[in-house]
């Protein structure tokens, strides 16, 4: 397959990438896609810190800084850390627990492809002068307000990149429930894969509420109701309770899967086996479930009175206790280890101090009274960003150049990965520390400039330069992986040649069908247990056999395609174009007719024959050579 | 998977739905999918009682309307049962009958429905733009209403799709995740029907 793939066009090559149901090519597609809205939304954030470089500055108009934050916000969360985070998910998972593919691999396209035109559309506002500028939150009093039709592209974006994220947890939760190898038990699973478990859970249980909030803004704004119009009976809080439902478990949908490769990171480094890797789990869990409990910390000042403000604070701090379980499990994974400094071990020795000051700070704003001072201010910035670079970009980053030779084939250098490293951890503490002490001097968040003589000129200034350095390190990030990828330096299955899990006994990047023989799995870290009785390879659980393989589609293209058009003719509703209902009806007519062919349509698939894979034997195979 | 492979009601797996892979990947993969359903109108009725505007619900909800048609849903989920039945006992036949049966009751009700929203728009003057009541409430029976809908459009093309080759391990699983949503709709129903109706006409 991959040697057939060299001598094809690039029109095939694009064609393969547009109909691809293998999860590791899903996974590339998310890697890249995520990767560029990462860059738009790290333009975004240089407008802003340039903007904020002095007092009185007039580089932008207070309209655009309102759109450009918006922007940043919802592009960094939705499009960039989201589906990143769901590249290595669907790049890594599946080999750690020994599994051949995910449990719907057209559903993994199809999330796929509404994420992307989802996204697509809500940037295509850029293009049609009607940017969303509510801010990510969107609270519905100021979203009703806003002119144009920038909260639309917002709603009815979301909605559609909302839809692809429940697919894809749907479909991890049923590949590791139901499609793990032989041996592979819940508690040997590594903590990269129940950290996706308990993720695609709270997918689960919290996007359904944002569909719903964003439901209700779409018929707010487009079809006439009033569920936020108070002058007519609605409740402008309603969004407020909604959109937190869902935007709390979210940030812990994000921080779960770094937790998870800093996990990985930290164990494979220090050599040694995790430390407390059942309370780890357990931590997991928790911080998943209280992950729902708390969303109404974001809402102290709203008035929802002090009984619920002390529920919600106590909650709150409530989950210290399993993040600390976790922090301590890494320090005593590395105390007694053969530590080796490699660029995702200084990600994950860095991330400790960094997240640790963002929980601080956390805990700071659970104390509701002492909220009321934070609140709105850049206290609240620099904590949100501390949690989210200093955890989420961070994780990323180490895991981008971890499992860059599982994906690729290649490694990326260490020494620009070092470059990148530094630059952008003190860009990041350069920047965003700085913040805790202009928001305590009371400089409120979400303002487009601020005035001179007050005292914020030097911190804004600090905060500007930080921010310029991270951006050197992505820009030294991005010539690293053109370089590595001109070289095309292929590795072998184990290139850190401290791998624990299932990923490092396959070649890198993996077969299509990933293992030719599904491994026997005997213990937590299998191929570490594996190396250390003197053996190279996985003991296989199975005879050579022929493989299932799913077939290729088009079909999740058009799927989203539809819903894609449908939404544009849902945004021109309100202003009365004679198209616009047509428009809506055929989208979504392409997306039902779509899904009904899908369904008629038998697709079983094809078998790999056995003979094919003794063939290839000798450069590629599920077992390590 | 072989489609051709020809089961008697001897060789028939006693449930064929979770007999392939694939068929216990939908089958726990539809249960999640129900999961995020039941957040979904969880949702809908949390925002349903928020904007609860009591006079009106008891001046225009009216029990026999509403009473028939909720006998109506609640009948084709027994008859939808039925289907099943005949399903694990390979009975292709009786199983279609079945189906048909619960599509027309699912119609029927779904024109029930139809005309009671046009009754409260025509007679009442409540309508989904009129107040935020009203916006709640068409939004959370439509939602209710648009799951009948896309109910009836799906079993009617298993229906269809299969109505000349019969059963086989590839089907089985199809007909009957279709018919799990099929009751999930039902149970939504029996919440609406308290949340909504009784409790808009006592409470």
């Amino acid at each position: 397959m991959s040697t057939n793939a060299q001598k094809r066009g690039i029109g095939s090559f694009i064609w393969d990438y547009l109909t691809t149901v293998d999860h590791k090519k899903i996974a590339h597609l998310y890697l890249v896609a995520g990767g560029i809205f990462f860059i738009i939304g790290g333009l975004e954030a240089m407008f802003i810190r340039i903007q904020l470089a002095k007092p009185d500055n007039d580089f932008m108009s207070a309209g655009l800084y309102n759109e450009i934050m918006t922007m940043h916000g919802t592009t960094m969360i939705f499009l960039a850390a989201m589906p990143l985070v769901f590249a290595f998910m669907n790049a890594i998972m599946p080999l750690q627990i020994g599994a051949r593919d995910v449990a719907f691999p057209f559903l993994n396209s199809l999330g796929f492809w509404l994420f992307l035109f989802g996204g697509l559309f809500l940037n295509l506002s850029w293009f049609f002068q009607a940017v969303p500028d509510a801010g990510w939150t969107s609270y519905a009093s100021l979203s009703l307000a806003s002119e144009g039709h920038g909260i639309d592209f917002y709603a009815l974006g979301l909605q559609i990149s909302g839809a692809g994220t429940l697919i894809g947890g749907i479909n991890f939760l049923v590949t590791i429930i139901n499609m793990r190898a032989p041996g592979m038990t819940f508690m040997r699973m590594p903590l990269f894969t129940w950290s996706t478990f308990v993720v695609s859970a709270l997918i689960l249980f919290a996007f359904p509420p944002l569909t719903v909030g964003l439901f209700l803004m779409i018929f707010d704004r487009m079809f006439g109701s009033n569920f936020f119009d108070t002058t007519m009976g609605g409740n402008t809080i309603i969004w407020e309770h909604l959109f937190w439902i869902f935007g709390h478990p979210e940030v812990y949908i994000l921080i779960l899967p770094a937790f998870g490769i800093f996990s990985e990171i930290f164990a494979t480094f220090s050599r040694k086996r995790l430390f407390g890797y059942s309370s780890m789990v357990f931590a997991t869990v928790l911080i998943g479930f209280l992950g729902f409990m708390v969303w109404a910390h974001h809402m102290f000042t709203t008035g929802l009175g002090p009984v619920a403000n002390a529920i919600f604070a106590v909650a709150t701090m409530a989950i210290a206790v399993p993040t600390g379980i976790k922090i301590f499990n890494w320090l005593f994974t590395m105390w007694g280890g053969s530590i080796k400094f490699t660029v995702p071990m200084l990600y994950a020795v860095a991330f400790i101090p960094s997240f640790v000051m963002g929980g601080v700070t956390g805990i700071m704003n659970a104390a509701a009274p002492a909220d009321y001072q934070y609140h709105d201010t850049y206290f609240v910035v620099a904590h949100f960003h501390y949690v989210i670079v200093g955890g989420v970009v961070l994780a990323l980053l180490a895991g981008t150049h971890f499992y860059w030779p599982k994906m690729f084939g290649t490694m990326l250098s260490e020494k620009l990965g070092k470059v990148t490293f530094w630059f952008f951890l003190i860009g990041f503490h350069l920047t965003f520390f700085i913040q805790h002490f202009l928001g305590l001097m009371g400089m409120p968040r979400r303002v487009f400039t601020f005035l001179p003589n007050q005292g914020l000129e030097a911190g804004n200034f600090i905060s500007t330069i930080g921010a310029f350095m991270m951006a050197i390190g992505t820009v030294v990030l991005l010539y690293n992986i053109v370089i590595t990828s001109i070289k095309n330096v292929k590795v072998g299955n184990d290139p850190w040649e401290d791998g624990r899990t299932l990923e490092w006994a396959i070649s890198s990047p993996p077969p299509y069908y990933n293992f030719k023989q599904l491994p026997l799995v005997r213990g937590l870290d299998p191929y570490w247990l594996e190396k250390m009785e003197g053996k190279k390879e996985m003991t296989p659980a199975e005879p050579l056999g022929d493989i299932h393989m799913p077939n290729n589609s088009f079909i999740p293209v058009v799927i989203s395609l539809g819903l894609f058009i449908a939404a544009f003719g849902a945004m021109y509703v309100p202003d009365g174009k004679p198209w616009a209902v047509p428009v809506l009806v055929i989208g979504l007519l392409v997306t039902l007719i779509s899904m009904l062919v899908r369904s008629v349509k038998d697709d079983l698939g094809y078998h790999i024959h056995k003979e094919e894979l003794e063939n290839e034997d000798d450069d590629k195979g599920g077992i390590a050579k | 998977m072989n489609l051709d492979e020809k089961f008697t009601e001897a060789t028939w797996p006693s449930s064929p739905e979770q007999t392939t892979l694939e068929g216990k990947n939908k089958f726990l993969g539809f249960w999640f999918f129900l999961g995020g359903e039941t957040v979904l109108f969880a949702t809908l009725f949390a925002t349903y009682l928020a904007l609860k505007d009591d006079k009106v619900a008891a001046e225009i909800f009216a029990l026999d309307l509403v009473f028939l048609a909720t006998m109506l849903l609640l009948t084709s989920s027994l008859t939808s049962v039925y289907a099943m039945y005949h399903m694990k006992n390979y009975d292709f036949k009786r199983m279609q009958a079945w189906l048909l049966i619960t599509v027309i009751l699912g119609a029927a009700f779904l024109a029930l429905e139809i005309y009671e929203f046009n009754h409260y728009v025509h007679e009442y003057g409540f309508t989904f733009t009129g107040s935020a009541y009203g916006s709640a409430f068409y939004t959370l029976v439509g939602f209710h209403g648009a799951h009948v809908a896309f109910g009836l459009m799906w079993i009617i093309t298993l229906m269809v799709r299969n109505a000349k080759r019969g059963l086989n391990l590839y089907n089985a699983p199809k007909f009957y995740v279709a018919s799990l949503y099929w009751h999930f709709i039902d149970v939504v129903w029996v919440f609406i029907f308290t949340v909504v109706y009784l409790m808009g006409m006592v409470g």
